[in-house]
């Protein structure tokens, strides 16, 4: 990135946010959880608040995986969840600005339903869709689909993982590009809907799965919606970043580990042959704010007494005030580090996602870290992703030289 | 022999059920009338959802392709291509609309029970109780193409997996009870019990455990829709659904098709109340009758052009048709029998029969009424079921569910996305004055805007019904 420019901001969300025991909270709409109302009025805070995209969580179990772990019997948990495609399906017509990010899960699933629901997202949420591309390395969820047994070395296993996750991340933009734009011609004269020469078969051979394509559904507006990955400490969630998305989410405490992490993220686009392309480095957050730093450590440390052990999900942790959170921010997005975006993932909902929508962003906005994207582009384009090229479309060079 | 009749609806004053079909990738829909717009813009389902709901109808209804057809190994380019996907569009439909329900057709072969399981009471959740799930099956290696399964189900076993991927879904969808949500804020306890969601499945096709995600949704289970014809197929309907979609528009048929369907339902411990035949029509509206007749002429002109005629006519013969003239002459070829080779991608190539025994009856009907080729495609595939004045359209349709033809009608228009208007500005107060059709949504769920009762449970009280 030769022009710095102000950091671009995420909201993470899910459930009554990410503590476990977000859902006790005086504030909290537990019953609500699964409604219509509840997920419009969440997303459309960030969307007013003009976040730039917003992400929503999802697993095939009842919670968290991070958080069944803990040794706590589920029904004192908020468990139960949606579809997140659906979700963001859901919210996109009542929503005008925010990027939709829903997550796929590339195990057990099928790149071809994927993309085309991606897709349509794009179509329903005019041109704000994108797709956080996961995986799900537990038994548990290989046995709500019977049909495969992982690796139980877990080296092997996240090697496995991640490299069907890089196919299908590749079948997804494949099926993307299987239509040029200009595909459908309604040519009454010849009685043709489309030009078939502007459908293309994808005829994806990998180590996991073979699709043959075209996609069902046409180019989507963006021509490739967004794709975001999250990394761990497992190196194969690196270079399937690396490999595969626009945004790499990571973990990263203060501006060294965020800096490492950025190397780590350039190293794996090297690696993968895209060099030249553009991929966000986004920090991640837990987020627990109040007015006072005295106030946010004590909510954070009322939340985990509760708990009985201190929740972090794997993410760093930040509790104190927006200006505090500020500062951090201030030191993460350096122009210095490479850090170009940040993910808050609300500890709780709504407390703490208010406060990023009423209280961060003026914050920010004042010390010029948070600018106000162009409320009328394409989520891609906010991003500085230019426009996706297709890979099946000729240059008007090449068809001339075939014609001759 | 006694018609079926529940015994609260004297003769008369049966209620119609409207539904509408989103035109697509078919020959019905006429893409090349100037006022054809998207059919992937969600503009385009938007208008014909609040349409739709503004007529009072039962639910829209989205079809399913999981590959584009093909004949002679090219994309078949003639008809609409492409479609968005069913879900995401159902979703987002429940964004701008209150009362319709969403049904969408997804397939049971090339899906994970739990999947669909969870999408289908996501989308009850995010609708307020507004979902439907068509099942249907398939099974053929070239849809299989764009799948990690591939092509692995033989045709035999399309229903056997069909209703066991049901009767899983069902079994995840009643895993978690009503009540299971206790969500208190004092006590710190969110579920009634550890094992909510918690379902063992093991049988020939799948063998899943674990716990089931999405808590019960409005609706308890989406309302199931069936629509295959065969033996297996109505007995499919008869055991499981709620809901049938026939073929079976015209008043002989749908009177039959009505009445055997009916009559199996009580091996199955259900009423004829239980299940809904829903027919899918056409229509054609004019200001008389007769302007009707020629509009309704002008419109299969559309549907059928000489290529499309030539086109449908290689999936019958099974064999290449491209020289033939369509304004001349049935071919005087015999058609090929056996594995057709030509089209592919089609839900159905309808013809089960001998395909000689097919042309030599085609073209008996050519030489009896002289028509060209073209002229007999048109007249072998109308389809067009109601075709007159609003007046008249709305007498038929009623006549039709009175004489248990069918139970109302999911209105397939020949234009996107405006084709359902007419028809609701016009029928639909026909219907209302002559007291067959409802003047409001009368409850909150499609379940209880069908007329139909609250899911059986596992959880629910024993020895009902």
């Amino acid at each position: 990135m030769t022009t710095p420019r102000p950091p671009y901001l995420a909201v993470a969300v899910t459930g009554a946010g990410w503590h476990p025991l977000a859902w006790r909270e005086p504030d909290a709409r537990p019953a609500e959880l699964l409604s219509a109302k509840y997920w419009t009025e969440v997303v459309g805070v960030a969307d007013r608040a003009r976040i730039d995209l917003v992400t929503i969580a999802d697993t095939f179990r009842r919670r968290p995986p991070t958080t069944d772990d803990i040794d706590r019997p589920i029904s004192e948990l908020a468990a139960g969840r949606l579809d997140s495609v659906l979700v963001a399906s859901r919210v996109a017509p009542t929503t005008a600005h925010v990027g939709l990010l829903p997550t796929v899960i590339a195990t057990h699933t099928e790149p071809f339903h994927s993309a085309k629901a991606i897709a349509t997202l794009d179509y329903v949420g005019r041109a704000r869709a994108g797709v956080t591309v996961d995986v799900a390395a537990g038994a548990v969820e290989a046995r709500l689909f019977g049909r495969r047994t992982l690796p139980t070395d877990v080296h092997r296993r996240d090697d496995e993982l991640f490299a069907e996750a890089t196919e299908y991340a590749e079948v997804l933009r494949r099926l993307w590009d299987s239509w040029e734009d200009d595909a459908e011609i309604r040519d009454v004269e010849t009685g043709r809907f489309v030009d078939r020469d502007k459908l293309h078969y994808i005829d994806f051979e990998g180590r996991f799965f073979s699709v043959r394509g075209p996609s069902i559904t046409p180019r989507p507006p963006q021509g490739r919606p967004v794709v975001a990955a999250a990394t761990t400490s497992a190196a194969a969630s690196v270079a399937f970043a690396g490999a595969s998305a626009d945004i790499a989410f990571v973990g990263a405490h203060d501006r060294v580990a965020a800096a490492r992490a950025v190397d780590a993220v350039r190293a794996a686009q090297s690696t993968a042959g895209r060099d030249g392309d553009t991929v966000h480095v986004f920090a991640d957050l837990l987020v627990h704010l109040d007015d006072r730093e005295s106030a946010a450590a004590d909510r954070r440390a009322r939340l985990d007494l509760g708990l009985g052990t201190p929740y972090t999900g794997g993410t760093p942790v930040f509790a104190g005030t927006v200006a505090g959170l500020a500062d951090l921010i201030a030191e993460l997005t350096d122009p210095a580090v490479g850090v170009t975006g940040i993910r808050l993932r609300t500890a709780t909902i709504p407390h703490d996602l208010l406060q990023i929508t009423t209280r961060l962003v003026p914050e920010l906005e004042r010390r010029k870290l948070f600018r106000v994207s162009d409320t009328t582009s394409t989520l891609r384009d906010r991003l500085g992703l230019g426009t996706a090229a297709n890979r099946y479309t000729r240059t008007s060079a090449t068809t001339g030289g075939a014609r001759q | 022999m006694t018609e079926p009749r529940t015994a609260t609806e004297p003769r008369g004053t049966k209620q119609v059920h409207l539904a509408a079909h989103f035109p697509g990738v078919n020959n019905t829909t006429v893409w090349s009338d100037p006022r054809s717009g998207s059919h992937i813009e969600f503009d385009s389902f938007t208008h014909f959802a609040q349409t739709a709901e503004r007529g009072l109808f039962d639910f829209l209804f989205l079809a399913e392709g999981l590959r584009l057809r093909e004949q002679h190994g090219e994309i078949y380019d003639l008809d609409v291509v492409g479609r968005p996907d069913t879900f995401t569009v159902l979703a987002a439909l429940a964004a701008v609309t209150e009362h319709l329900g969403l049904a969408g057709t997804i397939n049971s072969t090339f899906n994970e029970p739990l999947e669909v399981a969870r999408q289908f009471a996501s989308l009850d959740h995010l609708s307020d109780g507004r979902a439907a799930w068509n099942v249907v099956t398939s099974w053929d290696a070239f849809t299989g193409q764009n799948f990690r399964r591939g092509g692995y189900l033989p045709a035999d076993q399309r229903y056997r997996r069909a209703r066991q991927f049901l009767e899983t879904a069902i079994e995840l969808w009643d895993s978690w009870s009503d009540d299971d949500i206790v969500a208190d804020r004092e006590s710190g306890r969110f579920l009634r019990r550890d094992d909510a969601g918690a379902f063992a499945h093991r049988d020939d096709q799948f063998d899943i455990s674990g716990h089931f995600p999405v808590p019960r949704s409005p609706q308890g289970r989406p309302v199931i829709f069936q629509a295959g014809d065969s033996e297996e197929g109505r007995e499919f309907a008869a055991a499981r659904a709620d809901a049938i979609f026939s073929r079976h528009a015209r008043r002989d048929e749908g009177r039959a098709f009505y009445a055997d369907v009916k009559g199996r339902l009580a091996a199955h411990g259900r009423t004829p109340s239980d299940l809904l035949i829903l027919p899918a029509a056409t229509f054609v509206l004019g200001d008389t009758d007769a302007e009707a007749a020629d509009l309704a002429h002008d419109v299969r002109l559309a549907q059928v052009s000489g290529q499309t005629a030539i086109k449908f006519l290689e999936q019958l013969w099974n064999r290449d048709l491209s020289d033939h003239d369509p304004d001349g002459p049935l071919p005087t070829i015999d058609p090929i029998p056996g594995e057709n080779t030509v089209a592919q991608g089609r839900a159905s190539v309808r013809i089960h029969r001998d395909p000689r025994d097919v042309a030599a009856e085609w073209r008996q009907l050519a030489d009896a009424r002289n028509l060209t080729t073209r002229e007999l495609i048109i007249e072998v595939t109308g389809r067009q079921s109601f075709v007159g004045s609003a007046q008249t359209v709305a007498r038929e349709i009623n006549d039709l569910v009175q004489a248990d033809a069918s139970d109302g009608f999911i209105l397939v228009p020949h234009i996107t996305p405006g084709g359902l208007d007419r028809f609701v500005d016009e029928v639909v107060p026909v219907l209302q004055e002559l007291g067959v059709y409802r003047t409001g949504y009368p409850g909150h769920t499609l379940r209880e805007n069908l007329g139909l009762g609250a899911p059986r449970t596992a959880n629910s009280p024993v020895g009902i019904g």
